[in-house]
């Protein structure tokens, strides 16, 4: 009897032990943040386009997290979702936008239009707009993430959106067709 | 020459050298092109900005472009002539997309800019001479174009200089003839290359199928510590870092750079650049390339100028273009196919390759992978070929970076020996620009993401810094409100009004009366002085002790200020400063009603304020019933009554003079009139005042017919004179004029004014 008596003691003991270093270290080692939250907004483009309906990629990366669908950002396009699918271990769905994927694109200030409003200044997500009121106003293009939102506040609509194209430093070498395929297709020869 | 210890080079191959077809011709100099087309981006890095504009005149060997950044380099004009054009020109590259490129139409002459050369570069800097280096535009000539400057410039210690003349590739024989004909300038290079490094040992690598170079660079080394090193033939014992493997034995770390074993690497050919640039001043504006291949006529080695058309020099060398399969930039291995043979040559062309059909035919279609392992074996770079295949098909960037893509050389050994005919370089190239794209995306996206947190960062600070500032200021009228509510007399109104009425009030009077008697008494002065009469000496008299009471009465009364300064205040102001309060009470409580939606603070001060405002009433209604009974003060009374009753007598009298009311109705209130005059005098005299200087005068009303009589006279006058204005006037109405206002004033004179 008192075998039992003991051994229930030792595991109450050993339990409330247990118990008291889970308790600390769950407050001393706290994570701050949403560890998986973060994780998402890496894989996010960061044009901060609001194009997902949120305001910016971190809280759409934080909405992703809390269950939202990972198929609403056209500038990352399949990549992005395939990146996702993978990180949370969930099925890859085709992407949510009307356009559909879009290629890389960049602000222009028509710049003898500009009237120096600021509205574009205001409305870029990373300041990638330099001008001053009743100045011109010119996008960094190296620093422009091509989210468009400068696009719709111009007064004078002065702001196109370009297209990136490919000079001689990012060019590329074309993947070959795969072993095996002896005869191209029309498709394929025209791409 | 010693056979220091060779060490073995994993992988390689060996192909047909076929270099025998150019490497039998000295190099020629071919004829100077009617026009060159010189890019701006002939090396690794940022292409170069121009500096001369369309229409320009050049030199040779003039600086046409300045480099845009620290590792750029500049580009300079390979043939006296004209600028005729800058912008996109076509470019020797395997996709074929036009380059920033000037375009120089010679002028025959060919002549030199002034050069500089620098005879003794052992008395220049470290940091002199790699800018000599790199003004001179001296890229790798061996086929990368890495800036050469930018290379001999790391930072760490170099043991070991590795000058690379193995030329491994098939056809090219471009360094081997270089190595022949210009030893000794070879030799003057890497003595540069040597002082500016300092390495311990300088080895120079070259393949054993070149018996001649190797001759004519054991030549000229003697007596100089260089080492000329036989290498055995194997592609790619040319690679970098092959050769320093074959050489030292170090293997180059993954990722790494040679400098980190510390090794540096370089070509002969930049030898002999860097030699031409520090000793003769020259910069780079001509390289030795190969023109080779069976469709040419007479292959060879020519000194090509940068910016020299490729079809130019095919043409020199009797392209058959019957029998021309495929024209390549570089060797058969690792060269691109040209698309447009009006590109230039640049510094990095080492050889033109213009073959037929027969002797390098179309790949045979790619074959799946059958495993075989041949190209495990032999690529120089210890990879595992089929594996990256499978992960760049697969797009398995993790693995592919894993099995260390980057390190791949693209020597295309593995390709060689592909018993299945795979593209294998293709693929990764294909991979690598992938990986490459996705990691500066990943940049980009990593530099979007800190550029818009900092702003989120400096809107919230903005926001921060506004809200401090409203509350700042709200607290600072909280304060002020709080210490009106307490402390009123701190009130500057009200202190201000205190001042005004309580205190100065009296004297202010006094001070005035004093002052004005004076004025008096100096005026009556004056007079005397000029009419001496008995009345004035009298007046003045009165008039100086006057000016003397009055002076009097002020130091009494500011003898009594001093005495109590903080006269309490009197009923009066007491009354206003009540006044204000309330009012200002008022207007507050008005204002917190207004406010929508108050708080529980601001509600709690309405309630003080209401109360506040309630008292402040009460005390002013005391003040004020206390302040009615109590008028002006009462010496003054009877003369002002008096004076009241005069005017109402007056009032009376022409009131009955005008109803028309004969003599014996006039006479009591005549009577009266006089009474109340003697009752002001004897009032004012009473009053202690100073006697009013004026004497009153009776001014009696005129009676109705005079009236009648001098407006009859005042009409006639107004006439006369319109009439005498108008010139178009009849004299007969003139006359008639004079003669009314002639009887108006004799009947005005006949009657006169009845006093």
């Amino acid at each position: 009897m008192s075998v039992v008596i003991i051994g229930i003691g030792v595991l109450l003991a050993l339990c409330l032990a247990c118990g008291a270093i889970l308790g600390f270290a769950a407050v001393r080692f706290r994570v701050q943040g949403d560890p998986v939250a973060e994780r998402i907004n890496a894989l996010l483009p960061q044009t901060q386009c609001g194009q997902c309906g949120y305001p910016g990629c971190k809280p759409y990366a934080e909405a992703i997290a809390g269950g939202d669908r990972i198929n609403k950002c056209p500038p990352g396009g399949e990549a992005t979702i395939q990146a996702l699918a993978d990180l949370l271990d969930v099925e890859p769905e085709p992407l949510d936008a009307e356009g559909g994927e879009k290629p890389p694109m960049v602000a222009f200030i028509r710049e003898t239009e500009c009237i120096g409003c600021t509205k574009c200044i205001q409305a870029c997500p990373v300041d990638a707009i330099v001008g001053a009121a009743r100045q011109m106003h010119t996008v960094i293009a190296a620093e422009c993430t091509g989210c468009d939102l400068c696009v719709e506040p111009c007064p004078v609509d002065c702001i196109d959106m370009i297209e990136v194209g490919r000079d001689l430093q990012g060019w590329a070498w074309e993947r070959p067709l795969p072993p095996g395929r002896l005869i191209a297709s029309d498709a394929e020869r025209a791409a | 020459m010693s056979m220091p210890k060779l060490w073995p080079m994993p992988g390689g191959i060996h192909p047909s050298e076929r270099k025998a077809l150019s490497n039998r011709e000295p190099i020629a100099q071919p004829p100077l092109p009617a026009r060159l087309i010189v890019p701006l981006g002939q090396h690794i890095g940022v292409p170069a900005r121009p500096l001369v504009g369309v229409g320009a005149p050049v030199l040779k060997g003039q600086k046409i472009a300045e480099a845009a950044d620290a590792r750029g380099l500049p580009v300079h004009a390979p043939t006296s002539g004209t600028v005729v054009a800058i912008g996109p020109q076509s470019y020797p590259h395997a996709s074929g997309p036009p380059a920033e490129a000037i375009v120089i139409d010679s002028d025959g002459l060919d002549r030199w800019v002034p050069l500089a050369p620098s005879g003794d570069y052992r008395s220049l800097s470290r940091e002199a001479l790699l800018a000599l280096i790199r003004d001179a535009g001296i890229a790798g000539l061996g086929g990368a174009g890495f800036p050469t400057a930018a290379k001999l410039a790391t930072g760490s210690r170099i043991a070991t200089l590795v000058i690379n003349g193995a030329e491994c590739e098939p056809y090219i024989t471009a360094d081997d003839r270089l190595m022949r004909e210009r030893a000794r300038e070879l030799v003057a290079g890497i003595e540069i290359l040597a002082h500016l490094l300092g390495p311990e040992r300088v080895l120079i690598g070259i393949e054993d199928n070149k018996p001649e170079a190797i001759g004519a660079v054991s030549e000229a080394v003697a007596g100089t510590p260089f080492m000329v090193v036989s290498v055995p033939t194997l592609y790619p014992s040319g690679g970098e870092k092959q050769l320093i493997q074959i050489l030292t034995g170090l293997e180059v770390p993954s990722g790494g750079l040679p400098a980190d074993i510390g090794v540096l690497c370089q070509n002969v050919g930049t030898c002999v650049a860097v030699h031409d640039a520090v000793l003769l001043g020259r910069p780079l504006i001509s390289r030795i390339t190969t023109l080779t291949g069976e469709a040419l006529q007479r292959p060879m080695n020519v000194e090509a100028l940068v910016g020299t058309p490729i079809k130019d020099l095919l043409a020199f060398a009797g392209l058959d273009e019957r029998r021309l399969g495929r024209l390549l930039v570089g060797g058969p291995m690792m060269g691109f196919s040209l698309a447009d043979a009006a590109a230039p040559v640049i510094k990095t062309s080492n050889c033109l390759l213009a073959a037929t059909p027969e002797e390098l035919p179309a790949p045979p279609p790619a074959m799946p992978c059958i495993r075989c392992g041949d190209c495990a074996e032999a690529c120089p770079a210890s990879l595992l070929p089929q594996q990256l295949l499978f992960y760049a098909q697969g797009e398995d960037h993790e693995q592919l970076q894993a099995h260390n893509l980057f390190d791949c050389i693209e020597c295309g050994a593995c390709a060689y020996v592909c018993p299945s005919s795979i593209p294998l370089v293709q693929h990764y190239r294909a991979a690598k620009a992938q990986l490459r794209e996705q990691a500066d995306r990943q940049a980009r996206a990593e530099q979007a993401r800190l550029r818009f947190e900092a702003r989120q960062e400096r809107l919230r600070q903005a926001e921060a810094r506004k809200e401090a500032e409203r509350q700042a200021r709200a607290e600072k009228a909280e304060r002020m409100r709080a210490a009106q509510a307490e402390a009123p007399a701190d009130d500057p109104l009200a202190r201000l009004q205190a001042k005004k009425a309580g205190v100065g009030d009296e004297v202010k009077k006094l001070k005035i009366e004093a002052s004005m008697a004076q004025v008096a008494l100096k005026k009556a002065e004056k007079q005397l002085a000029a009419h001496d009469t008995p009345e004035l000496q009298a007046q003045v008299e009165t008039l100086r002790r006057a000016a003397e009471q009055a002076r009097q009465a002020l130091d009494e009364a500011q003898a009594k200020q001093a005495a109590e300064p903080a006269a309490t205040p009197t009923a009066a102001p007491d009354l206003k400063k009540i006044k204000i309060e309330a009012a200002m009470l008022r207007a507050q409580i008005g204002k917190l009603e207004r406010l929508e939606l108050p708080d529980n603070a601001e509600r709690a001060e309405l309630e003080r304020l209401r109360t506040a405002l309630g008292t402040a009433e009460a005390q002013l209604r005391a003040l004020e019933e206390q302040a009615q009974p109590a008028p002006a003060a009462a010496p003054n009374d009877d003369l002002k009554r008096a004076k009241i009753a005069l005017a109402l007598k007056r009032a009376e009298l022409k009131k009955a003079e005008k109803t028309g009311a004969d003599d014996e109705e006039l006479a009591p209130l005549r009577a009266a009139l006089v009474e109340a005059e003697q009752a002001l005098h004897r009032a004012e005299a009473a009053s202690g005042r100073p006697a009013p200087e004026h004497v009153l005068i009776d001014k009696r009303p005129v009676s109705a017919e005079e009236r009648a009589r001098k407006t009859e006279r005042a009409y006639a006058r107004a006439e006369l004179h319109k009439l005498e204005r108008d010139p178009a006037a009849s004299p007969e109405a003139l006359v008639a004029a004079r003669e009314r206002l002639a009887r108006a004033e004799q009947a005005l004179a006949a009657q006169p004014l009845d006093s």
